[in-house]
């Protein structure tokens, strides 16, 4: 089992770096559009400062949504979902080894990026770690729920236009938590309560999604 | 003493439409089930059925007299399904589509390389699938049955796009399975045969 876990982690990374860095697409999105804001607002230190959090979430949920509409729709046109469905792994974990794969190749290069991307919008030095840390958290959520949309929609025909429409309501309560984590830590108040239900809706998203998911799988393969 | 596959009043409905209904056969290990009929009567359906992917609308599939319904993952280690589609990454080589197979399907790696000459994909191993052309693809897909020992293969059309030499080597494989005790349901046009199967004429 935790041989074809890695196998589809594997496969998945290996096809995001074969496909000329079709993985990097949606960071290099998150880079460009936060790059417009300075343009847009004027390059105003107070203006950005005051902006800068919530343009930085916003643009991270939408470069994961963005990589997401493909995340089971590739295998289900080339028939590759079916191996993943006799394979020795149940559904349920094949979800979750597609969903760490996609976070690894998407959550964890925002997070990584946020610091340089923070600097551009004038967001002060001390809010680095608590927006990396809700990034942290948040970002794996953001990719499990959003995947429960991506396995629904398979088959769907302008499938990504439904998935922003499905899955954007959801998102809201990790945008709200994930700007006041910062928030509260640059206002001087603890952003540690904002952390802490990010863990915990990160906890339930890794318990449940891969259910839902899964459901949705069987119903694509019918 | 109940046969090693059983069906029994097999029903299938698609999108209301009833396909298919009282199929029953029954396959003792080593025998092979041959699905005839014209396009859209039904055997593309009943092998995804037999694998799983569909419920049945009625009737009773069992495994040496169990109910398949009982034990899904048990079922799901047994079987090996080639469709049309053929469950290939272009952007990977031959060899890794295959590792990648046995990873997932618990098949052991020495198996790989025999599986790849059996039908003579030796040379391309390294090749990625993009450049292959159909019939290799299909030829591929097919070594698959190999990287991973699985007792009911199901397929659907396996001839399609090979050339007379590969059908050779597909029924050569496929008696080799039923000599070991296999079971093999095969959805045909006729391309490919099987030594004195069970018939299923799935008509109108």
């Amino acid at each position: 089992m935790t041989r074809a876990f890695a196998a589809i982690v594997l496969r998945d990374l290996r096809l995001g770096v074969r496909r000329g860095g079709d993985s990097l697409q949606p960071v290099l999105f998150f880079v460009i559009a936060l790059a417009l804001f300075p343009l847009g607002v004027g390059p105003a230190p107070e203006v950005l400062e005051r902006i800068g959090i919530g343009v930085i979430w916003v643009l991270a949920l939408l470069a994961v949504m963005l990589s997401l509409d493909r995340l089971y729709q590739a295998d289900a046109d080339d028939g590759s979902l079916e191996l993943l469905a006799l394979g020795v792994l149940p559904l349920e974990l094949v979800t979750l080894a597609k969903a760490f794969a996609h976070w690894l190749s998407t959550g964890l290069v925002l997070t990584v990026a946020a610091p340089l991307l923070a600097v551009l919008m004038q967001v002060p030095r001390e809010a680095f770690l608590p927006l990396m840390l809700a990034l942290l958290l948040g970002s794996p959520v953001l990719t499990l729920v959003g995947g429960i949309g991506a396995a629904l929609l398979v088959g769907a025909r302008r499938g990504s236009t439904l998935l922003a429409l499905l899955i954007l309501p959801l998102y809201i309560p990790v945008l709200i938590f994930g700007v006041g984590a910062v928030e509260g830590e640059v206002m001087g108040l603890s952003g540690r309560p904002q952390l802490l239900i990010l863990g915990a809706m990160l906890l339930a998203a890794l318990a449940l999604a891969p259910f839902a998911s899964a459901a949705a799988l069987r119903l694509a393969l019918e | 003493m109940a046969s090693l596959l059983e069906a029994r009043d097999l029903a299938c409905l698609r999108g209301g439409r009833l396909v298919f209904r009282d199929i029953g056969f029954a396959l003792d290990p080593g025998d092979a089930l041959v699905l005839r009929g014209p396009n859209g009567s039904g055997k593309s359906s009943l092998l995804r059925l037999l694998a799983g992917f569909l419920a049945p609308a009625g009737g009773e599939l069992c495994w040496s007299g169990e109910p398949v319904d009982a034990d899904r993952p048990a079922h799901r280690a047994r079987v090996h399904y080639v469709g049309h589609a053929h469950g290939l990454k272009t952007a990977l080589t031959a060899r890794e589509n295959l590792s990648f197979a046995a990873d997932l399907t618990g098949g052991a790696l020495a198996a790989l390389g025999p599986a790849l000459d059996t039908f003579d994909l030796g040379p391309l191993a390294e090749v990625p699938v993009r450049l292959l052309s159909a019939g290799q693809r299909r030829r591929l897909a097919l070594a698959r049955l190999l990287a991973a020992p699985r007792p009911l293969w199901l397929l659907d059309e396996p001839g399609v796009g090979l050339d007379a030499r590969s059908r050779g080597k597909l029924e050569a494989t496929i008696e080799g399975h039923r000599a070991k005790g296999g079971l093999v349901a095969l959805a045909t046009h006729g391309d490919v045969a099987a030594r004195d199967p069970l018939l299923l004429d799935l008509g109108p």
